[in-house]
C-alpha cells in the first residue's frame, strides 16, 4: 500500500508538472493580454513535430532551443498579424480566431507529417533509469521534465514580478495609454508576449514529444484539460496554474489506482436490478472514471469558487 | 431526330460508365488518423499489396481489384457516414477490422441498408474484430469474419497457460468497450474453470486510445505483485503500456492478442522482455511455411513492415475464390459461395468458413517474442528479436459452439 501511495504521489507530481508546462504559457497570455488561446495546444504540438524535425538534422539539444524560438515567432507574428486586427472585434471574434487557428495548424501538419505517430525518441544522454524506489524506476528524463518545469515556474514568477520587463508588461495591461506616453510601444509588448506564452508550450512539445506520443492528435488530446488547469488554477495566475497542475496530477493518478466502487462500498446490488443500466453505474470502479475527475473537479471549482483556487478575477 | 441524336450522344457516355464498373472496389474503414492510426496505416497497406497480388494473376473474374480507403477515426458514428460515402461510390464490399464498437454498428448499417435495397446488396468482411457477438446474438448473413473471435483466443491462450505451473497471480488490463470487455469476462470464467489455484490480483479497464502515458496502471500493476498479465490492448494502447512497463522496469509475463502490432515489438525489446511476451494469432513469420516465407519477403521488400495481418491474405484470396465459385461479383451469390467454404490458409492447413454463424476456423498459433536461432529467419521492427512459436492449435481444437440464429435473404 505504502509502495502504491509513494509512486502514485511520483507519477502524479510528474504528470501535474507536465500539465503546468503547458498551463504556464496560456496563462501567461490570459493574464497579459486577456486572449483566452484556444489554439494553445497546437503550439504545443507544434513544438513536438518542429522538435522531431530539428532534432533528426541537428540533434535533440539544438532542437530544445531552435523549435520553441520557431513557434515563438510564428506566435509573435499571429499576433502581429492576426490577433491584433482581430482584437478590435471583441472578445467573441479573437475566441473564434484562436479556435479557426487550431483547426489550420492541425491540417497543416497532417499535411506534412502525416496522421501516424512520428518516432521522435528520447535523446542517448538521458535514456537511463535515474533511480528507483520498491524497484519502480523513474526515467531520467522525466525528472529532466520535472526540473524544467520547476525552472521556467521560477524564471517567469520572477520576470514578470521582479524585473523591469515584467513592470512594463503589467502596467501595460492595465493602463497602455500611460505606458505609451511614457515612450513603451505598447503592441510590440503585447506581441512579444504572446510570442513567449506560444514558445512556452513549444517548449513543453519538445521535451513532451519523446516522453508521450507525437502525432497530429496530440493537441486535442491535452487541449481540453489545459483550460481545465487554468480555469482551476484561476484565470491568468501562474501560481494557481502551478497548483492546479500538481492537484490535477495527482487527482487522476490516486483515481487510476483505486479499485473501490458503489458495489464495493454499499455491497452487491440486488439481484433483481442486474441487467438493469443501474448495474453498469454500481459496478464501475474510480479507475475507470480517472479520466474525468478533472472536469469533475472543474465543474465542482466554477460551482463554488468560480474565481479559481488563487485566482482574483471574477470571470 | 435531335432528342435521337442526343441519345446517341449520351450512349458512348453509359458505356464509360460501365468500363468503370471493371474494377472490384472494396472500401476499407478504419482508422487513418488518431491513435489508431499506426496499424490503420499498416491494415491500408497490406490490402493494397493484396489487391496488387491478385491484380497480377488477373483480378477477380477478370476485374481489376481496387481498395478505396475512408477514414472513420476508430469511431462508430464515423464509420457510417464513410460507409454511406462508400456505398455511393459504388462500393459492394466493405472490409474494417479495428474496433468492435465499429464493427457493431456497422453489422448493424449494413443489414439494414440490405433490407432496404433489393439488388444492392453489400458486403461486410471483418478481418480483425473479435468481439464474439458478432457471430453469436448480433450475426448478420451479410457479415463474414476472418479473425477468431476473442473467445476461441482465450480458450486456447487459457489451454496453454494452464500448463504453466509458474502463474499464480495474474493481472487483467483492458480497453473499456465491448471487445476489453469481453476479453476480461471471458479469462476469468475460463481461468476459474481450468486453473481454480490462480489468482486474479487486478482488473482494469481503461479508455480506449486515449492514454498517453501509462505509469500510474504500471505502479498499480507493480503493487498488485502479479506475475502474469493478460491484455487484449492493440495499438498505442499496447505499445505505450509497455513503453511504460519498459520505463518502470516491470519484469512479468505477458499474454496478449496483439503484442505484434506497430511499435509493440519495439516496445518489448527495450523492456528487455526475452520471450516473456506471449502472442496468440492466425499466423507469425517463422513457422516456416514456404509460400508465407515468400510472402513476407516481399511485403518487407516493399514496405517497411512484416504482416501482421494473415487473416487479411485470407480474406482477400478466399474472396476470389468465392466469387470464382460463384462466377459472380453480386454480393448475394459471393455471400452464398464464402458459406461453408473450405481453404487451405496463409500459413499452411486448412481453413473453413462456418456456415451457421459467418465465422472462419484456422489453426491458431502461440508464439514468444525475443532472441531468435537459425530456425526464425525474421525479426521486427529492426530490433533483431523474432517470433518463436510456442504452441499449435489445430483448426478443430478451435472449433466453439454458436447462439447464432442467421437470418438468409429469401
Amino acid at each position: 500500500m505504502l509502495e502504491l501511495i509513494i509512486t502514485s504521489t511520483l507519477n502524479g507530481i510528474l504528470f501535474g508538472m507536465l500539465l503546468f508546462l503547458m498551463a504556464s504559457g496560456l496563462t501567461v497570455i490570459f493574464s497579459m493580454l486577456g486572449v483566452l488561446n484556444f489554439a494553445h495546444a497546437s503550439f504545443y504540438m507544434l513544438g513536438a513535430f518542429f522538435g522531431f524535425q530539428i532534432s533528426r538534422w541537428v540533434g535533440f539539444w539544438p532542437a530544445l532551443f531552435i523549435a520553441p524560438l520557431l513557434a515563438g515567432a510564428l506566435g509573435a507574428a499571429v499576433e502581429r498579424f492576426g490577433l491584433r486586427r482581430v482584437h478590435r472585434n471583441g472578445h467573441v471574434a479573437e475566441l473564434l480566431f484562436t479556435f479557426g487557428l487550431a483547426f489550420a495548424i492541425e491540417e497543416v501538419v497532417q499535411m506534412i507529417w502525416g496522421k501516424s505517430p512520428v518516432d521522435f525518441r528520447i535523446p542517448p544522454s538521458l535514456d537511463f533509469p535515474a533511480f528507483s524506489i520498491f524497484s519502480t524506476n523513474y526515467p531520467a528524463y522525466k525528472m529532466f521534465m520535472l526540473l524544467v518545469s520547476i525552472a521556467i515556474f521560477v524564471g517567469l514568477l520572477v520576470v514578470l514580478k521582479k524585473s523591469r520587463v515584467g513592470l512594463i508588461v503589467q502596467a501595460a495591461l492595465t493602463h497602455p495609454h500611460m505606458v505609451a506616453h511614457l515612450g513603451h510601444n505598447v503592441e510590440r509588448v503585447f506581441m512579444l508576449v504572446f510570442g513567449v506564452g506560444t514558445a512556452l508550450a513549444a517548449v513543453a512539445g519538445v521535451i513532451a514529444g519523446p516522453a508521450l506520443v507525437t502525432q497530429s492528435n496530440m493537441a486535442a488530446l491535452l487541449g481540453p484539460i489545459l483550460f481545465v488547469v487554468v480555469v482551476v488554477g484561476g484565470l491568468g495566475s501562474l501560481p494557481g496554474a502551478f497548483v492546479a497542475s500538481l492537484l490535477i496530477g495527482l487527482v487522476q493518478t490516486f483515481a487510476v489506482s483505486m479499485n473501490g466502487s458503489l458495489a464495493g462500498a454499499f455491497g452487491p446490488l440486488s439481484p433483481d436490478y442486474a441487467q438493469s443500466w443501474l448495474s453498469d453505474i454500481w459496478g464501475v470502479t474510480v479507475a475507470q472514471i480517472a479520466p474525468i475527475m478533472p472536469y469533475v473537479l472543474l465543474v465542482l471549482i466554477l460551482i463554488f469558487r468560480p474565481m479559481g483556487l488563487l485566482g482574483t478575477r471574477e470571470t | 431526330m435531335r432528342r435521337w441524336m442526343m441519345l446517341a450522344a449520351l450512349l458512348p457516355m453509359l458505356g464509360g460508365v460501365a468500363f468503370a464498373q471493371e474494377t472490384v472496389k472494396i472500401g476499407y474503414i478504419d482508422p487513418l488518423s488518431g491513435g489508431g492510426a499506426s496499424i490503420g496505416e499498416v491494415g491500408l497497406k497490406t490490402f493494397q499489396f493484396l489487391a496488387e497480388e491478385l491484380n497480377t494473376k488477373g483480378g477477380i473474374l477478370g476485374k481489376k481489384v481496387e481498395i478505396v480507403p475512408f477514414d472513420n477515426k476508430t469511431n462508430p458514428q464515423e464509420s457510417l457516414i464513410q460507409a454511406q460515402k462508400a456505398i455511393d461510390a459504388g462500393v459492394r464490399y466493405i472490409t474494417q477490422g479495428n474496433g468492435s464498437s465499429v464493427a457493431g454498428a456497422l453489422t448493424d448499417f449494413i443489414t439494414k441498408y440490405n433490407d432496404r435495397n433489393p439488388g444492392k446488396e453489400v458486403l461486410y468482411f471483418n478481418y480483425a474484430a473479435v468481439d464474439p457477438v458478432l457471430t453469436n446474438a448480433k450475426c448478420s448473413f451479410w457479415h463474414f469474419r476472418w479473425d477468431a473471435n476473442s473467445d476461441i483466443k482465450m480458450e486456447a491462450l487459457t489451454n496453454y497457460m494452464k500448463s504453466v505451473p509458474s502463474i499464480k497471480k495474474i493481472y487483467l488490463i483492458n480497453q473499456d468497450y465491448s471487445f476489453g470487455e469481453s476479453v476480461r469476462s471471458a479469462a476469468k470464467t475460463m481461468l476459474k474453470a481450468k486453473r481454480p489455484d490462480i489468482q486474479i490480483v487486478g482488473d482494469e479497464l481503461h479508455p480506449l486510445l486515449k492514454i498517453t502515458d501509462f505509469a500510474p496502471y504500471i505502479a498499480k500493476i507493480k503493487a498488485s505483485d502479479a506475475d502474469t498479465v493478460i491484455t487484449g490492448n492493440w495499438g498505442q494502447d499496447f505499445a505505450l503500456l509497455l513503453k511504460a512497463a519498459a520505463d518502470a522496469g516491470l519484469k512479468v509475463n505477458w499474454y496478449t492478442y496483439y503484442a505484434g502490432g506497430t511499435g509493440g515489438p519495439t516496445a518489448i525489446k527495450q523492456a528487455n522482455l526475452n520471450h516473456q511476451v506471449f502472442q496468440i494469432a492466425e499466423g507469425i513469420p517463422n513457422l516456416g511455411y514456404p509460400s508465407a516465407d515468400a510472402f513476407e519477403r516481399a511485403l518487407r521488400a516493399k514496405y517497411n513492415f512484416s504482416l501482421f495481418y494473415p487473416r487479411a491474405v485470407n480474406e482477400m484470396r478466399m474472396f476470389a475464390a468465392a466469387a470464382d465459385k460463384a462466377k459472380s461479383l453480386d454480393p448475394v451469390k459471393v455471400a452464398a459461395a464464402l458459406e461453408g467454404m473450405e481453404f487451405e490458409v496463409y500459413d499452411g492447413g486448412k481453413g473453413m468458413m462456418r456456415k451457421d454463424d459467418h465465422q472462419f476456423f484456422q489453426p491458431m498459433y502461440i508464439a514468444s517474442f525475443g532472441d531468435r536461432t537459425e530456425k526464425e529467419p525474421f525479426d521486427e521492427e529492426k530490433t533483431g528479436w523474432g517470433w518463436k512459436l510456442a504452441a499449435k492449435i489445430d483448426t478443430d481444437q478451435t472449433v466453439l459452439p454458436t447462439t447464432c440464429k442467421m437470418e438468409r435473404p429469401s
